[in-house]
């Protein structure tokens, strides 16, 4: 089942295209992760499929409910999570989530149902009188995503949830998410940590505007024409330089600590033969490095 | 190159550097690595002589004085702090006549570094037009105006696009060969994997220092991966394991011994009906190490 789809989706301010003809497709249950530098169109995207920004062009459904002319039913069924967490300092956890829970008018009964419920999933259970301000990054975060998702939305929208939280706090929080997917929530993040995306039922990279990769990560990295090699080496400008000196066809090559990377087709792979290599599993970076730099070459012929 | 011992920065009443104590000897790239609030910026700002530290002491290039040594360190700051309407060359040029250069020596320099940064086509595009990747290029190029020994880049790549990521650690790589020493904050832990020596930061202290080599076999558990269709195995698998964390459809289980763990895991699993389609160890991740030495 589709949770949400999109057909062209646009939006232009004034002469500037800020989101170009974006065609999504997100499963039910999934978790989707939009990927794409700062100013790339990912909050665009976003503020559109929540409804709070209308499209110039194209169209869009959630649930069933077209992004224009059902924003306000489109807002009771989705939940949001922005990169800033809108808590109040001044009031302390659990006074945050009552006060979320009147926003979204749960009864009295379901208040104190889901409060305990937000508190037990975000571990915040016996700090439930401190202030929002005293808690660190963290336990903010994971107060904010409690908050979020008060009214039980079949939809989340994680806006880089994660920026600037400790890699433990990281894991801990993803630990929520996936137990949310596994729930049947379907979940669509933004992040610009190449390293998260790797935690993605499938990913859609947009950069300047446009859609240019959406798949499951392993479909991905398969989609590259070629395979990466590691070599060691202690100078790896050195090996570059070297590499570039004597010609050898490579796709791309980049340093990576004491080694260098190299993206080869497989019949080239034999130039490598003088050299200890290995062959790598690509990163999601290596995917979107080469995306890049395809587009960039259609449109700068 | 750089020592420092004890070092510790109150800002109110918050502890920003709890008795830190590093040193980067010459030729390093030194990564600063952790979260938001770690103290990375407030290391770099102390050694660049912006701020002082309450107690400790510090040695950069052999002075304890940091304002007799500024002509030999660069240092680029989080936040673009050129000049959005002034062009590149411009800001360049600016840059150059603050450190008193006449202006045949900024000319010449200008070429060289903006060339470098492969700036050089739009060296007369206003600097607020330049997407978020070049704009740091601009700012690494006004920090090399100099020639510094020692240069200082706080989170040069935050929000940058992937390719751009690439170009720009790619030109660190080739200044350092030239014989720049450079430390550089992020809060990527992939790009920890990038520097030839790395200390972790978390909460005001060095949790972790070393090169990523010698982190990764400090790592004291083991590392399996596990592929499966199915997506809720934890409860079945919790006390086996130190750690489960979801990638897609794949989970790495944190564990004190593979070849005691794999066959229980895998029972544990077939008891509950669920597929297993591989299970190995991996190497483990510099963010493995990480989580492993920040504790709780």
């Amino acid at each position: 089942m589709i949770a949400v789809e999109t057909h062209d989706l646009t939006c232009k301010f004034g002469d500037f295209t800020a989101v170009n003809a974006v065609n999504l497709r997100i499963e039910k249950g999934s978790i989707y992760g939009f990927l794409g530098p700062n100013g790339s169109g990912k909050s665009t995207t976003i503020r559109m499929l929540c409804g709070i920004l209308e499209p110039t062009g194209g169209s869009g459904s959630i649930l069933g409910l077209d992004i224009k002319h059902d924003a306000e039913e489109i807002k009771k069924h989705i939940g949001y999570m922005s990169q800033k967490f809108s808590l109040y300092d001044d009031l302390t956890v659990k006074e945050n989530l009552d006060f979320y829970a009147g926003m979204y008018s749960l009864s009295r009964q379901q208040s104190k149902v889901r409060i305990d419920e937000m508190l037990a999933m975000s571990g915040l259970e016996d700090r439930r009188g401190e202030l929002a301000a005293n808690l660190s990054g963290g336990w903010k975060q994971r107060l904010a995503l409690g908050c979020s998702i008060l009214h039980d939305p079949p939809i989340l929208f994680l806006d880089e949830p994660t920026g600037g939280v400790d890699p433990k706090s990281r894991r801990m929080f993803w630990d929520i998410i996936y137990n949310l997917a596994a729930k049947g929530t379907t979940i669509m993040v933004t992040t610009h940590f190449m390293d998260e995306a790797e935690h993605c039922d499938a990913i859609g990279f947009i950069f300047e505007g446009s859609l240019i990769a959406d798949d499951h990560p392993a479909n991905l990295k398969q989609s590259i024409p070629g395979i990466v090699l590691e070599i060691p080496h202690a100078q790896p400008i050195s090996l570059l330089e070297e590499l570039a000196k004597s010609n050898t066809p490579v796709l791309d090559s980049y340093p990576f600590g004491t080694s260098v990377h190299v993206l080869v087709t497989q019949q080239n792979q034999h130039y490598f033969n003088a050299y200890p290599h290995q062959i790598i599993t690509p990163s999601l970076e290596d995917v979107f490095v080469h995306y890049v730099k395809t587009q960039r070459k259609e449109l700068r012929p | 190159m750089i020592t420092i011992n004890s070092v510790s920065k109150k800002f109110g009443p918050r502890m920003a550097l709890d008795s830190v104590s590093l040193a980067v000897t010459p030729g390093k790239i030194f990564g600063l690595v952790g979260p938001d609030g770690a103290g990375k910026t407030t290391v770099i700002r102390i050694l660049t002589g912006v701020v002082r530290a309450d107690a400790g002491r510090v040695h950069v290039l052999g002075s304890e004085d940091i304002e007799t040594i500024k002509s030999d360190i660069g240092y680029v700051p989080q936040k673009f702090s050129l000049y959005g309407d002034l062009t590149v060359f411009e800001n360049i040029r600016v840059i150059g006549a603050l450190y008193g250069q006449s202006d045949a020596q900024i000319k010449a320099r200008a070429e060289e570094i903006l060339s470098f940064t492969k700036l050089l086509l739009f060296k007369d595009r206003l600097a607020d037009h330049l997407s978020g990747g070049m704009k740091q290029k601009l700012a690494l190029a006004a920090g090399l105006m100099h020639r510094p020994r020692l240069f200082f880049l706080d989170e040069p790549t935050t929000g940058v696009d992937p390719v751009s990521r690439r170009e720009f650690w790619q030109m660190l790589y080739r200044l350092n060969k030239e014989g720049t020493t450079i430390v550089v904050s992020t809060p990527y832990m992939d790009e920890a994997e990038l520097c030839t020596e790395v200390a972790f930061m978390h909460n005001g202290r060095v949790t972790a220092c070393g090169s990523p080599a010698e982190l990764k076999h400090a790592y004291p558990h083991k590392v399996l991966e596990l592929y499966t269709p199915v997506k809720r195995v934890k409860p079945y698998i919790e006390d086996l394991a130190l750690d489960i964390n979801a990638f897609g459809s794949k989970f790495h289980l944190v564990v004190d011994s593979c070849d005691e763990k794999i066959p229980l895991i895998k029972q544990r699993l077939q008891t509950a009906g669920i597929e297993v389609i591989s299970l190995h160890e991996i190497a483990p991740t510099l963010e493995d190490v990480f989580v492993a030495l920040a504790g709780g």
